[in-house]
């Protein structure tokens, strides 16, 4: 029993001791997973991208909590007339982090950007194999398809020369896999014969540098006093690995980390009563949708696909499904994204038109199938119930869906093949332009629909408004264009368009300017701790 | 003692054999490769698949991959992985002295707690003692680990707050590099007030978790291998020569009664490892358990594969350990077989 007593004791102290006074600003993070390397143009991860996002920059940056674009490492650039040059000036000035393995000599300049660029697009570069080098981002960007040349100037200036106008591709530049490494210590790994150190071991420009890294356990970073834009305002981070999301949240509540990813739907209602606890929300910028295959009749009948879209009821799928974590969607692209249109009128749940139409076109007793996914997405948590409840309407107009799942890389494969008929998918956006989800709609010149296109859709008028929108910068001529794909997409309803999901970021009432990204990211410049 | 190593050592050859086939195999029978698996919505075209794959040496036929991987493993070569670009091995090293940190401190627990407790309730038998202790250990055997650990989060971290509620140090006040890669060890090195004591703090309660199982056991063991041995002459006659209760459990009863407890023991060395696995992803324990996991969604082929022959070779070995053990125990069996 003594000994009990003293072990309790040694306990207790041990947990005032916990509660002694912190001395510098330190803000845990509680994240759920170990990155797979601290390079965002190999990485295909958002845990990964996070882990690295601090330490580095882009040319051009979106504005924390948004999609806006905003000046990064370049300063400001300008597009030319015919949208196929876009010149950068480079921000001067900009320091690099230094580790016990390199120390830089020199500021960041246009051999940096070009260093960064060149690795992932020119196979006979020095470093493009380096890391197992499947640059995934940078290719499913199509920027091999777009980039004619990249060319120094000057030492701050940057001219990126195009095939062919592209007003997304300023975005793109937004993303992660566009971050610009230093080219300084590349040379240096390399001379070293330590090439991979550069992906492990990172120097970057950006507010954080790491100071260690521990597999699943702890990532250690600290402000860079140099920051171009100034100090972070936290002294210390640290990403606490921590994979179990009721353990977060138990983290959370024991100020064992301040800032949560990604809670359990089931925990949203003790968040939010909890007085310890901010429960931060923002509509999500993803589209989750029901894709009907124009290849399998009598799917290619506008009025059939039109019907499915009466048949269903939305309603009853958003207050099961989504718990009232989303909002019903209408088009094909999030209200958070700009060329959004207003305008469009869903669909209403009408069971009785809907058989009126089925019999019109001469459809009776349809058999089909209806694919759902195995895995819970952002843009849809749970695919089998929300298979059930279609399978349920569909069956009141008379149109009998088997339910079919496979294992979810193979799922994918098989819908982007055309197998299904009825098959639930979505989409979360990479960057914010209307392109990078219209393009999930999109067709080749010659009228075949693309991979992604798993409706197997295509109207003409629909993709030409899509291929000529990329070309032009002006932002309201392209809304135009994007508001008349709107109409056709609903007229035409080569999807039922489900919901968007809202995203749930639980943070402690201590921390200060925290936002909840769109885009999925976790940010920590700017934000403090009380 | 040699020939009987010797004969043990040739038995586990065909073991080993048969788990890096079966591991090799299974891991390429779940759907979808490497590539495939990380692919978001957007899917990937068959001729980039086929590029990817070949630079990963995927397209070779499978017997092939077989051989070179068997080829790389007899010239001690596990492979990198293909997720971090680390060398199997390094990074197995890098995380299992947290396992063994966790798996140790189970044991530990279960051995100190387990024994005791089946000796009670075997000299106790039938009085509510012991109907106490095996209820509590039928409990403890039948508990699910997951919601064990959970429970015991909420209440000792989350509604008393007397431990942390995972991660194996308080973050923000130590900080100190690994080097031997326990933290009790390292904890004591740094030097930093206090680091000790945390790092006890963060054990407490995975340990209780991964040891609830090998405890129940243990002690359901030792009470009836106490029971039988309770029975003897031997014990008699020591109870009649008049020695005191003390010297007649603890010596003469509990020293034969533990040999079948030693070969359980060495059983829970299997339960240990599947336990931490779970115990290790509920309270973010940087073990191989977790990262086993996570090599299999992301079909880290070679860090999965090497993971687990590493692994069973280490509890292969354990077992022949236990044996030899045994056989001084217990010097019959050395002429069993």
């Amino acid at each position: 029993m003594k000994a009990v007593r003293l072990l309790a004791a040694a306990l207790l102290g041990t947990t005032m001791l916990a509660a002694g006074p912190a001395m510098a600003k330190s803000l845990v993070y509680c994240s759920e997973g170990s990155p797979e390397n601290f390079n965002p143009q190999i990485n295909t991860t958002g845990t990964s991208f996070d882990a690295a996002r601090g330490i580095y920059n882009q040319l051009v940056e979106f504005e924390r909590g948004t999609v806006n674009v905003i000046p990064g490492l370049a300063e400001k650039y300008s597009v030319s007339d015919d949208g196929k040059t876009i010149t950068f000036n480079l921000r001067k000035g900009v320091k690099f982090h230094s580790s016990k393995n390199f120390k830089p000599t020199r500021d960041f300049n246009a051999d940096d950007v070009l260093f960064s660029f060149n690795r992932q697009w020119k196979p006979d570069h020095p470093y493009h194999k380096v890391s197992g080098g499947a640059y995934d981002y940078f290719n499913d960007m199509s920027m091999p398809d777009l980039l004619e040349s990249i060319e120094k100037k000057d030492d701050y200036t940057v001219v990126f020369k195009l095939k062919e106008p592209n007003a997304p591709i300023i975005a793109n530049l937004a993303m992660d896999f566009a971050t610009i490494m230093s080219a300084e210590y590349a040379d240096a790994m390399l001379k070293a014969g330590t090439p991979e150190k550069v992906d492990q071991e990172p120097i970057g420009t950006g507010p954080f540098q790491l100071v260690n890294y521990q597999k699943d356990a702890v990532i250690r970073y600290k402000a860079f006093p140099e920051y171009w834009g100034g100090k972070a305002k936290i002294d210390d981070l640290v990403f606490a690995i921590t994979k179990e999301p009721a353990a977060r949240l138990a983290k959370l509540k024991a100020n064992e980390c301040q800032v949560m990813i990604a809670p359990n739907p089931a925990d949203l209602t003790a968040i939010k009563a909890d007085p310890q606890l901010n429960l931060l929300e923002q509509a999500g910028l993803n589209v989750g949708y029901l894709s009907m295959n124009f290849t399998k009749p009598p799917f290619d009948k506008k009025e059939v696909r039109q019907a499915v879209n009466m048949a269903i009821n939305k309603a009853d799928i958003m207050k099961e499904v989504y718990q009232g974590a989303g909002q019903p969607a209408k088009n094909p692209i999030p209200p958070t994204i700009w060329s959004y249109s207003e305008a469009t009128k869903d669909y209403d749940y009408n069971p009785d038109k809907a058989k009126e139409m089925l019999k019109a076109a001469g459809v009776e007793n349809l058999e089909t199938d209806l694919w759902w996914m195995p895995v819970s997405r952002p843009y849809n948590p749970n695919a089998k119930r929300m298979a059930e409840m279609m399978q349920s309407d569909l069956a009141k107009v008379g149109i009998n869906a088997k339910l079919v799942s496979y294992e979810w890389g193979e799922y994918r494969k098989r819908l982007q093949a055309g197998e299904h008929q009825l098959g639930l998918l979505g989409w979360t956006g990479d960057n914010g332009d209307p392109d990078n989800f219209f393009f999930l709609l999109g067709c080749s010149a010659d009228g075949k629909p693309n991979a992604q296109n798993i409706a197997k859709w295509c109207s003409k008028e629909f993709n030409d408004g899509l291929v000529k929108a990329r070309t032009l910068s002006d932002k309201e001529q392209r809304t135009a264009i994007y508001e008349n794909m709107q109409k056709i997409f609903k007229e035409e309803a080569p999807w039922f368009t489900i919901a968007h999901s809202t995203v749930f970021e639980p943070i402690r009432k201590e921390v200060v300017d925290y936002k909840v990204s769109p885009l999925g990211r976790h940010e920590f410049y700017g934000v403090d701790v009380k | 003692m040699l020939g009987f190593i010797l004969r043990r050592a040739a038995i586990t050859l065909p073991t080993f054999l048969a788990l890096m086939f079966i591991t090799f195999m299974l891991i390429r029978l779940v759907p979808g490769d490497p590539i495939e698996v990380r692919r978001g919505e957007r899917g990937i075209s068959p001729e980039r698949l086929e590029m990817l794959r070949h630079e990963m040496g995927l397209d070779q036929p499978v017997w092939r991959q077989f051989l070179d991987y068997v080829w790389n493993i007899l010239h001690g070569d596990f492979g990198t992985s293909i997720i971090s670009h680390e060398k199997v091995v390094t990074e197995f090293l890098t995380l299992f002295p947290a396992t063994i940190e966790l798996s140790l401190a189970a044991m530990l627990l279960a051995v100190v707690l387990g024994i005791p407790a089946g000796v009670i309730a075997a000299v106790r038998r039938g009085t509510p003692y012991d109907q106490a202790l095996m209820g509590a250990a039928l409990t403890g055997y039948s508990m699910p680990i997951f919601w064990w650990g959970l429970l015991l989060i909420m209440f000792f971290s989350g509604y008393l707050g007397w431990t942390p509620v995972s991660g194996r140090i308080d973050l923000i006040k130590y900080y100190f590099e690994p080097v031997t890669g326990f933290m009790l060890i390292d904890s004591l090195l740094s030097d930093q007030e206090g680091a000790f004591l945390d790092a006890l703090r963060h054990l407490i309660l995975p340990a209780i978790v991964l040891g609830t199982i090998p405890l129940a056991v243990i002690a359901r063991m030792t009470r009836s291998s106490m029971l039988e041995v309770l029975e003897e002459d031997y014990v008699r006659t020591a109870r009649a020569k008049g020695l005191s209760p003390f010297r007649v459990i603890g010596i003469h009863a509990l020293r034969n009664a533990l040999i079948p407890v030693v070969t359980t023991i060495g059983l829970q060395i299997t339960t240990l490892m599947a336990g931490a696995v779970l115990t290790e992803t509920i309270f973010s324990w940087p073990g191989v358990g977790n990262w086993l996991i996570e090599s299999i969604s992301r079909r880290d082929y070679p860090a999965l594969q090497g993971g687990i022959l590493l692994i069973s070779g280490i509890v292969i070995f354990l077992n022949l350990l236990i044996d030899m053990l045994y056989s001084i125990i217990n010097p019959r069996i050395r002429h069993a077989r």
